[in-house]
């Protein structure tokens, strides 16, 4: 708890830092209070084609889309979606990656070399592109998008905490928590865990953003979730007969995407300053 | 080697004849012959590979190459030598973080250099290592409760109440205050934070413990300290100690027998005294003479020798030591000289 304190006194000393963390606090009260913050929650799901492609007005704060429904109250149960799909797949990512990166650091014989090859090759093809080619075969749908982007961002997490295990392993309590008798599970779970986590928290808010990017850009070539649900990256995708009248049918999807991703790259960025060992580490030896 | 196995004190000059009045009275006097010996390593060598930048095995580093020596309940041996000459990972091939690449490490009667990883690991519980610097040694995310609580979570099936005893009982034999508990390992000093690693080690009361430079980089009076720490545990806990050191004076007040290392090798072993007082091998003698006498300033400067040892990488023929040694005749490039007994000693030269 303290250490969740610490963490967030210092993020709010870095201006960056703490717009990227008031995006992304803005982003989850959006999604968790949509019902309450809409100024037509049935719009979701209802069609009002008498009023479709109006401009921003008091009545519609951003307009309204093809059907005739608001787009305000549709980008805010779209980022109940985006939160979603984001949260899922960062999470199963590092329930994948996160294991096998530990694995491969503690051994040092094929099984690393093994595990580092596979990830490698994933690694290799541009996320989107497998993205893609996974969403297409299994045909476009929510659990299908997440598991697209679950599979095609794993080994960053593997290869993060590859690399930060063999850093690691060179310290001397590692060594020295060998002598003692400690087990590899032990040795791994309760001392090169919690010692890397860091740049794991890092990356995963870096690959929140760039899932919901790579999640919007599935949407935008209609691989996401079918019509009515109001995923952002469709909503641009549907703009495009309207341009460069009804603007905001284009804007407001695309405004909500760009502050999203920005907000979880700022916040990575701010995390991985402050919770950086090194730095951490010459703090304390000055106070 | 059969026939020194079956007798180990042989090697080590038990057997033989011994200078009468060794000088340090009764409680260091050899170990009576019938005792086993706690540690009895057998040539053992750890070698580690040096790789080309495509992973091809392209030579060795012999850190360790062909060590004997046996070590009895109740003792402190002393291992010195220069920087580099392989004291650790003697010591790290002992307690089983490096595998030997030959040889037989004998603990407790039983083979233990190559036990399947588990069984090996229980062994630990006995066989204890305190590594140089306390401060790295301790993970820097634990408390030190947790830190102490976690050797008998690891070799024990205490319950958490008992646990909680066997630490405030080890806390106050090492002498730190329950506050310090609470503490992270860097909001402690270097003299506490090496009482917290021994407190660690102690709780399983092991039957060795391996000091590697346990004095190294502590100013002299915290030295004295944590010296009379470890003789006040040795007697508390009737611990035995191999005692990595490369400051003999200090090796000259803690341990009863020396084992003087160059270069992964034994070139002179016998009593501290008897080793002090009569020094055989000119490696030796070239280190006792840089041995500040008592009264004198301390110097922290290592050995009064000239140049450098030789990497153990390329290792040179016949003796290792010719290439610094004033005695050096064309025999000592030809022949690697074995231990052999003089005197109350067991030197490595051809001319001793
Ligand atoms: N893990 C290792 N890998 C490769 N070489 C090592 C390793 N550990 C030690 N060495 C080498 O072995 C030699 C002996 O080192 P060490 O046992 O640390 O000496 P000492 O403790 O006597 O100073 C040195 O040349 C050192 O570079
Ligand atoms: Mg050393």
């Amino acid at each position: 708890m303290s250490a969740l304190w610490f963490v967030v006194s210092r993020l709010a000393r870095d201006r960056a830092a703490l717009v990227g963390l008031v995006l992304i606090l803005g982003l989850v009260f959006s999604a968790v209070f949509a019902p309450l913050l809409a100024t037509h929650p049935d719009d979701v799901y209802e069609l009002h084609p008498a009023e479709r492609l109006r401009a921003p007005s008091a009545e519609h704060w951003l307009g309204t889309d093809r059907m005739g429904s608001d787009m305000y109250s549709r980008l805010l149960f779209g980022a109940r979606i985006t939160i979603l799909i984001g949260v899922i797949a960062v999470g199963a990512s590092l329930v994948i990656g996160v294991p096998l990166g530990l694995v491969a650091g503690y051994y040092h014989n094929w099984v690393s070399d093994a595990l580092m090859r596979v990830s490698d090759v994933f690694l290799a093809v541009p996320q989107v592109v497998l993205a893609i080619a996974i969403a297409q075969t299994l045909g476009p749908s929510l659990p299908n998008v997440i598991l697209a982007l679950s599979v095609t961002y794993w080994p960053w997490f593997a290869r993060i905490v590859y690399a930060e295990s063999r850093t690691l392993e060179k310290e001397v309590f590692i060594e020295s928590t060998q002598a003692l008798g400690a087990s590899p599970w032990r040795l791994v779970v309760l001392h090169v865990l919690p010692n890397i986590a860091s740049p794991i928290i890092v990356r995963a808010s870096i690959g929140m953003g760039f899932t919901i990017l790579t999640a919007a850009a599935l949407g935008f070539l209609g691989l996401g979730p079918p019509p009515p649900t109001p995923e952002w990256g469709r909503t641009i995708a549907e703009s495009r007969e309207f341009l460069p009248n009804a603007w905001w049918y284009a804007a407001a999807p695309g405004l909500a995407i760009f502050l999203t991703v920005m907000g979880f790259n700022l916040l990575g960025d701010g995390l991985r300053d402050v919770l950086d060992p090194r730095l951490r580490r010459g703090r304390h030896r000055a106070a | 080697m059969n026939e020194s196995r079956r007798d180990p004190e042989a090697r080590h000059g038990f057997a033989g004849a011994r200078p009468s009045g060794g000088g340090l009275g009764a409680i260091s006097g050899p170990p009576a012959r019938t005792i086993a010996p706690l540690l009895d390593i057998v040539d053992v060598a750890r070698h580690f590979p040096v790789r080309s930048a495509f992973g091809r095995k392209i030579g060795a580093v012999r850190a360790v190459d062909g060590i004997s020596l046996a070590v009895w309940p109740g003792e402190t041996v002393g291992l010195v030598g220069e920087s580099g000459c392989g004291k650790s990972t003697l010591g790290k091939t002992i307690i089983g973080i490096h595998a030997p690449t030959a040889g037989e490490i004998r603990f407790l009667g039983r083979e233990i250099g190559h036990l399947p990883p588990r069984e090996r690991r229980k062994v630990a519980r006995d066989l204890q290592y305190v590594y140089q610097d306390p401060g790295a040694s301790l993970d820097p995310r634990w408390k030190v409760r947790r830190l102490l609580h976690e050797p008998l979570k690891i070799h024990t099936r205490l319950s958490r109440k008992q646990r909680d005893a066997a630490v405030q009982a080890i806390l106050r034999a090492v002498g730190l205050p329950d506050a310090h508990l609470d503490l992270y390992p860097h909001e402690l000093s270097g003299g506490q934070q090496r009482r917290v690693g021994l407190a660690r080690i102690l709780t399983l009361h092991p039957k060795l413990v391996i000091l590697d430079e346990p004095t190294s980089g502590l100013d002299v009076s915290v030295q004295a300290s944590v010296l009379k720490l470890f003789r006040a545990m040795r007697e508390t806990f009737a611990l035995t100690y191999l005692f990595i050191s490369h400051d003999l004076a200090v090796v000259r007040t803690m341990c009863q027998r020396l084992a003087v290392m160059y270069l992964g090798r034994i070139v002179e072993l016998g009593e501290t005294a008897a080793v002090f007082a009569d020094p055989r091998h000119p490696y030796t003698q070239s280190l006792l003479a840089a041995v500040p006498k008592i009264g004198a300033a301390r110097v922290s400067r290592t050995f009064s020798l000239e140049g450098e040892p030789p990497n153990p990488r390329d290792v040179p023929t016949g003796c290792r030591f010719r290439t610094r040694c004033p005695l050096a005749q064309d025999v000592c490039a030809a022949e690697e000289p074995a231990l052999r007994e003089v005197g109350g000693q067991r030197v490595a030269c051809h001319f001793a």
